[in-house]
């Protein structure tokens, strides 16, 4: 389970943000996503500094934007509710070509938009230079409980094989000539679904008893506990400081 | 559904994740009684790592089937109402919190600062509000499996709109856009009723097939499997007659492995559920459905209307034939109390449909048992 086992969102690398103790990493993430949510939406400036950030961020990173860019489609639903806000909103109206438009309503589409794509942005930076083991590591340092962890760690570990799983299930369907067209074939994808939940249940209990074999207590031996130096602190802290000074000056202006 | 960054406000989402995280933390001692106590062996809390784990990645991969709905679309399961009913609540909301935790770590789909709100609204109250309908419908229903399938088909029916419901109350508390409550309310509940649909049948047919292969890895059925009657014929029953003799009360409770004593079949051994309990249940339910819950719903018109009037299109409508019968509108004339009005409507509603549904029931009944007296009256009239 150890090598291999890398996931596609981890972008391999050597720089410096991919350098940086986990830890450091998220907290900045989450420092940054809260300061961007609390600026004022009528800076748009501001909004434009911190893609310059997150753009700066990338560069040292040297994570492409076109992977950047690939990513940030998951966000698309809420951009369709985004764009239909002008729409529905109320207060007073502007007129655009042929179409009139709520003021307030094109402003909270921009807001949702900005936010959305910034927050998205940086956890995206944060899953691409972050190994998914480190991840978990860095959440439990940052005192996340530790059998909240295991879960989120097992899940991970077992999120391929149960997938893969899947497919299985789902080639063996198709080489028996089934193809499921509409709501009529819904009871034999349930099948599956409860086979799988039953396969999932059964390979927790087998591995449960693997690991008690194996001397498992209840916690996971901490192999490694690097605490992060200063220096890699303040490295961190440079993007959520410069972020604020932008908040600030939001705020202000 | 997964809200992003920036669409509530900081101190409802900060708020909702302090919610969200004594309710993780309380799960966690829960799921680790759940997980505890089934299968062989019976470990300890050291189970709840590997089984939880494994259930979320359950979770995680089924939320990529596709369920075809008609050409071209498809959607596909949300799991709340299914896990909670496989595994149980607190495993439940486990699970799916850390569902949503990891895709938001890792897939940037919903933000870090709206996990709070997402835990909230996808993994809390789907989960409760599944599971707590699910547990009284199977109290009530009688104990058969076709009630658990249905019980979860109910569940998983209301838990997809209350949710909607509950990120409507969070987006009034702290919406950072400028739609007006009732739009959004009426969209979310409208949309995500035809989901819930969908999440319906196909949990209340996942559940089933479980059922039908391993009915106790099912959590919500657990107390509902008989209990294993040991039968022999009659023929080798009698060497050991008196030792049968406290068979009805040993046909109730689980029979050990050791004692296996041949325990002679007695009929309505078992309780037999009185049907007056099971329909008075039903009655105060749909009472308090009908009066409770239109007290909160009717104050808002519904989606259609409201577009009507939106429109002007009600202007040009004809008054309706009984528009001054007692119940227009839902709601009684002469009480002043809109949502009063409205509960009180919806229970003499029920009560009117109760009368009719009774009526028919007893003329049938009645009529069933004429056509079998006939044949006894007319013979005796031959005599």
């Amino acid at each position: 389970m150890g090598a291999g086992h890398a996931h596609k969102l981890y972008r391999h690398g050597h720089s410096p943000v991919h350098a940086l103790p986990p830890h450091c990493k998220i907290a900045a993430v989450f420092c940054f996503v809260l300061i961007v949510v609390s600026t004022p939406r009528e800076a748009v400036w501001a909004f434009g500094l911190y893609a310059v950030l997150i753009a700066a961020v990338a560069g040292v990173a040297r994570i492409p934007a076109g992977f950047l860019l690939k990513r940030l489609l998951i966000e698309v639903p809420f951009v369709a509710f985004a764009v239909l806000m002008p729409f529905v909103a109320e207060g007073p109206r502007v007129q655009v070509g042929w179409l009139s438009l709520s003021v307030s309503g094109l402003w909270g589409a921009w807001n949702i938009l900005a936010k959305g794509t910034l927050g998205v942005a940086a956890s995206v930076l944060l899953a691409s230079t972050t190994e998914l083991r480190e991840l978990l590591l860095g959440l439990q340092r940052l005192r996340m409980p530790p059998l909240l962890v295991q879960i989120a760690s097992f899940m991970i570990r077992y999120g391929d094989v149960i997938t893969d799983e899947m497919r299985r299930m789902r080639i063996a369907r198709l080489s028996r000539g089934f193809e499921a067209r509409g709501v009529r074939h819904w009871g034999v994808l349930a099948k599956s679904a409860g086979a799988l939940f039953i396969r999932s249940y059964e390979r927790g209990e087998r591995v449960h008893l693997a690991m008690v074999s194996r001397g498992y207590t209840g916690t996971m031996p901490v192999l490694s506990d690097a605490a992060a130096g200063r220096a890699q602190w303040t490295r961190a802290a440079l993007l959520p400081l410069s972020a604020l000074a932008v908040c600030l000056l939001g705020w202000t202006l | 559904m997964h809200v992003p960054d920036g669409f509530i406000n900081a101190p409802v989402s900060a708020a909702t994740g302090a919610l969200a995280a004594t309710a993780v933390a309380v799960s966690l001692r829960g799921a680790r009684r759940e997980l505890a106590g089934t299968g062989q062996g019976g470990g300890g809390a050291e189970r709840t790592a590997p089984l939880a784990g494994l259930v979320a990645a359950f979770i995680f991969a089924v939320q990529m089937l596709n369920f075809p709905v008609a050409a071209g679309t498809s959607g596909h399961l949300l799991g709340g109402a299914l896990a909670a009913i496989l595994v149980g609540p607190y495993t439940g909301v486990l699970c799916v919190s850390v569902v949503l935790l990891m895709q938001g770590v890792l897939f940037a789909d919903g933000g870090l600062t709206a996990l709070g709100v997402n835990i909230t609204d996808m993994a809390i109250v789907t989960t409760v509000v599944a599971y707590a309908l699910f547990r009284g419908l199977v109290k009530v229903l009688p104990r058969r499996r076709r009630s658990v399938t249905v019980a979860s088909f109910v569940a998983a029916l209301v838990s997809v709109p209350a949710a909607a419901v509950a990120f409507t109350g969070m987006y009034a508390l702290g919406g950072t856009a400028d739609v007006s409550i009732g739009k959004v309310f009426t969209a979310m509940v409208g949309v995500h009723v035809l989901i819930g649909m969908g999440e319906a049948v196909i949990t209340a047919l996942t559940v089933g097939a479980v059922m039908a292969v391993r009915p106790d890895l099912v959590y919500g059925a657990r107390g509902l499997a008989r209990p294993l009657e040991l039968r022999t014929s009659p023929l080798t029953a009698p060497a050991s007659a008196p030792a049968s003799a406290p068979a009805p009360a040993a046909a109730a409770e689980p029979v050990p492995a050791t004692a296996a004593k041949p325990v002679t079949p007695t009929p309505a051994a078992a309780p037999r559920r009185s049907v007056r309990k099971v329909w008075l249940a039903g009655l105060a339910a749909a009472l308090v459905c009908a009066g409770g819950i239109s007290y909160y719903a009717s104050a808002s018109p519904d989606g259609l209307e409201k577009v009507a009037h939106d429109q002007g299109i009600d202007k040009n409508t004809k008054k309706h034939a009984t528009e001054d019968s007692p119940l227009a509108g839902y709601s009684v004339k002469d009480i002043g109390n809109a949502r009063l009005a409205g509960g009180l409507a919806g229970v003499i509603g029920v009560g009117a449909t109760l009368a009719v549904g009774t009526g028919v029931f007893v003329v049938l009944r009645r009529r069933k048992a004429e056509g079998a007296a006939p044949a006894a009256g007319v013979a005796g009239e031959r005599a």
